[in-house]
């Protein structure tokens, strides 16, 4: 079994296309498959049986673009992204239809209870002239509902084999091997014969003409032919819907259509008055899950015991064998107060003083102790130091981002496939207009609570690069990540209740001036919201641990290298001196400016290592409750970590991405001034 | 009575009279929203988000777009 993952960034638009095509012709003649359906009608599963491989099944449109091909016996067998239609609106369709064309036999997935939309791709894909066979899917579903569908009488209008199915229990999946023999050419009216005609002379293939003639401009572009008009793509679709309606009238029976618990709950949650509430509920379990079960215990196992106490601690005392290096032991009460601490100085590294090294290791053996090493080898600092690129980015990038990003992801997972996603999409949609963006900017919005990494990778789902940059904005100046609303609490529960008002107060209305002065004066208009609400239901819980996974783990793969990037920008940067400059221009501005002590102004800059430092830093100076205000509202504003940073001039280019991030430095430090002159 | 979709009531029928040219017309029309189909609103949020339903399918129309659709009480 050989199969290959590419998942397609669509701020680029020529490479997906690029990426596709080599898949493609990898593959020998004659025997392509390929599975093709609208979103959410189990798709995915139909792959996983054949190719024995598991592929990330999505349930909100638009979640992933990636095309995943295996092997059924001789055949090879292609997945494609859900799409309504063959065309190219969006890049999945582009990705989707690209595969579609290249096919030999398509295999339709249908989702039974919606015959009306779904049959829509089906007729496109039989009049393009492809060998079909349908997969009408949920079957179970159907008779549960008391519906009938008159399968032999849809097989004979449709002129194809329909097969019944149910992907949950697998029922009909017997018949996989039958349906990719007997795939055949379905009933196409002589009518759209005749209008191919002209364009299939100077194309070759029926399919191609007939994309061309519905107005895609870069299939048109590829025969040095003009695509057709979108009067001429309007008439053939409504001839298509008119057929469909037709198709379906006649095959399909009685609806009795019961009040069930999850349509109500579907209701329920789109409506605010109903789907506030609901949305406070799935809020504090979300919190209660990650904020205080992940974040708190998990994590702090991770990231203290197994990162910085295990693995840093053998990689460190391993490295310090062989070069200078001074350590201190603290040893700790039960609080992690610090009780007392020994020193312990290596001039010719550990191996080099045999006994003092196994006292070294005798004492700092015992639970309760922390270990510090101070490197004398800048280089070997480096790597190995506190900010090592090896010893820092790893503990942070396994024992902190990992359990982090993966309990974000299952969250998502669960939202996603319970349909409750696109539903909170459609609550909040009229408020997210105000910020120029639709419903659908929720899902990069809320991931930014978990990363800004993360979530700013998520941006390339919305409609347009307006939103894109809207959103990115949003993510880098106002969001903060988990990491840093950790610190952010700790410090604010000890501040009190006014300044966590005036520290509330004051980032919403950046958020809304900064989003309403990008949307009046960024150019374009956004998309509005037009997206199909799946029905609710409850999720399986194997999808969501493989969807988790497989998210996690294309995050992990994309992300990782840059946070490497970003430490080893730093260390240069402390190696060479330029952190201390750094930290000598901002000191003014924070003594001065933001009336905090000069210490706070190291807790910025290591900001840009990771957001959390910089918050952390503060923990170590005594701060007014104000000052804690205008420190934190300062962190929150700041610049964001350097990983997202990185990941932002991928996104978003260059230019754009450093505006972002130059606009950051301003605003914090304007903002917290402000409040800083107005409070203390 | 002709009228835009951001106006339609919750609960009932309505008859999509027009829909806005371009892009977005043909993806309604794939979705299954055709000028002269008969569509149940289902919910209509303050703000003028609409949620329509036809035979089973949910469909969520944000403000901008449903108040180019006119339609027929």
């Amino acid at each position: 079994m050989k199969s290959d993952t590419i998942i397609n960034k669509s701020h680029n638009d020529c490479h997906p296309h690029l990426l596709v095509k080599e898949v493609l012709s990898s593959a020998s003649g004659g025997n392509k498959v390929v599975l093709a359906g609208n979103p959410n009608v189990g798709k995915s599963l139909f792959f996983n049986y054949l190719s024995g491989m598991y592929v990330d099944v999505s349930n909100f449109p638009g979640t992933t673009i990636s095309i995943t091909k295996g092997t059924y016996k001789d055949y090879e067998i292609f997945d494609t992204p859900g799409v309504y239609g063959v065309s190219s609106f969006n890049d999945e369709e582009k990705v989707a239809r690209d595969i579609i064309l290249s096919g030999d036999i398509v295999l339709n997935v249908v989702n039974a209870l919606h015959l009306e939309r779904d049959l829509f791709l089906t007729m496109q894909l039989i009049e393009m002239g492809k060998k079909v066979t349908v997969f009408l899917n949920f079957s179970d579903e159907v008779k549960k509902r008391k519906l009938k569908i008159d399968t032999k009488r849809l097989s004979e209008l449709l002129g194809v084999e329909v097969i019944e199915t149910s992907a949950v229990t697998r029922s009909g999946f017997d018949k996989l091997e039958y349906a990719i023999q007997n795939a055949r050419e379905g009933n196409q009216s002589p009518e759209l014969h005749h209008l191919l005609h002209n364009t299939l002379n100077r194309v070759g293939t029926q399919a191609e003409a007939l994309i061309i003639l519905e107005g895609d401009e870069i299939i048109a572009e590829k025969h040095g032919i003009e695509p057709g008009t979108a009067d001429q793509r309007e008439a053939i679709y409504i001839n298509r819907r008119n057929t469909v309606n037709e198709i379906v009238s006649e095959v399909e029976f009685e609806d009795s259509r019961k009040g069930e618990f999850f349509n109500k709950l579907g209701r329920l949650s789109v409506n605010p008055v109903t789907g506030l509430p609901i949305l406070a509920f799935v809020l504090v379990l979300v919190y209660f899950f990650i904020g205080d079960f992940i974040s708190q215990r998990v994590v702090k196992y991770t990231e203290t015991t197994l990162g910085k106490g295990e693995f840093e601690y053998h990689v460190k005392s391993f490295v310090g064998k062989f070069t200078p290096v001074d350590i201190k032991v603290d040893f700790q009460d039960d609080n992690g107060n610090t009780v007392s601490t020994k020193d312990f100085s290596f001039p010719q590294g550990l191996n080099n003083d045999i006994q003092k090294a196994s006292e070294f290791k005798r004492v700092s053996a015992p639970h309760g102790t922390s270990t510090s090493f101070e490197f004398k080898n800048p280089f070997v600092k480096l790597f190995f130091g506190e900010f090592g690129i090896i010893t820092m980015t790893i503990t942070y990038l396994l024992f902190l981002l990992l359990p982090l990003v993966a309990a974000f992801y299952f969250v998502m997972a669960l939202l996603e496939d319970s349909g409750y996603l696109p539903r909170l999409a459609t609550m909040l949609d009229r408020s997210l207009n105000k910020l120029g963006l639709n419903g659908r900017a929720v899902i990069p919005l809320i991931l930014g609570f978990g990363c800004v990494t993360m979530a700013t990778i998520t941006t390339r789902l919305l409609g347009t690069e307006r939103e894109k940059t809207i959103v990115t904005a949003i993510l880098q100046f106002v969001i903060p990540c988990s990491a840093q609303l950790a610190v952010i609490a700790v410090l604010m529960s000890m501040a009190g209740a006014v300044p966590f008002t005036i520290y509330v107060v004051t980032i919403l209305t950046v958020l809304i001036v900064l989003s309403t002065l990008l949307n009046r004066f960024l150019p374009g208009e956004s998309s509005p919201l037009l997206i199909d609400l799946p029905s609710m239901k409850l999720p399986r819980l194997d999808n969501i641990f493989k969807k988790m996974f497989y998210r996690t783990y294309g995050f992990m793969k994309e992300a990782s290298f840059w946070f490497f990037v970003g430490a080893l920008g730093v260390g240069i940067m402390e190696l060479t001196g330029l952190l201390t400059v750094w930290q000598n221009i901002l000191e003014p501005f924070t003594t001065l400016w933001l009336k905090l002590p000069k210490e706070a102004a190291n807790a910025f800059v290591m900001g840009m290592v990771r957001r959390d430092f910089g918050a952390a830093g503060l923990f170590h100076l005594t701060l007014s409750p104000m000052q804690i205000t205008v420190a934190i509202t300062t962190i929150t504003l700041f610049v964001p970590c350097i990983a997202s940073f990185v990941i932002m001039l991928k996104e978003r280019g260059w230019k754009q991405g450093l505006i972002i991030w130059s606009g950051t430095w301003v605003f914090a430090f304007l903002i917290g001034g402000i409040i800083s002159q107005i409070f203390i | 009575m002709n009228n835009t979709l951001d106006k339609a009531k919750k609960g009932t029928y309505i008859t999509v009279r027009s829909l806005p040219q371009g892009l977005l017309k043909v993806q309604l029309i794939r979705l299954g929203i055709t000028e002269g189909s008969k569509v149940y609103c289902l919910e209509r949020l303050p703000g003028g988000t609409v949620v329509l339903q036809k035979s089973r399918q949910e469909i969520a129309i944000g403000y901008d777009l449903a108040k180019k659709i006119t339609i027929e009480n």
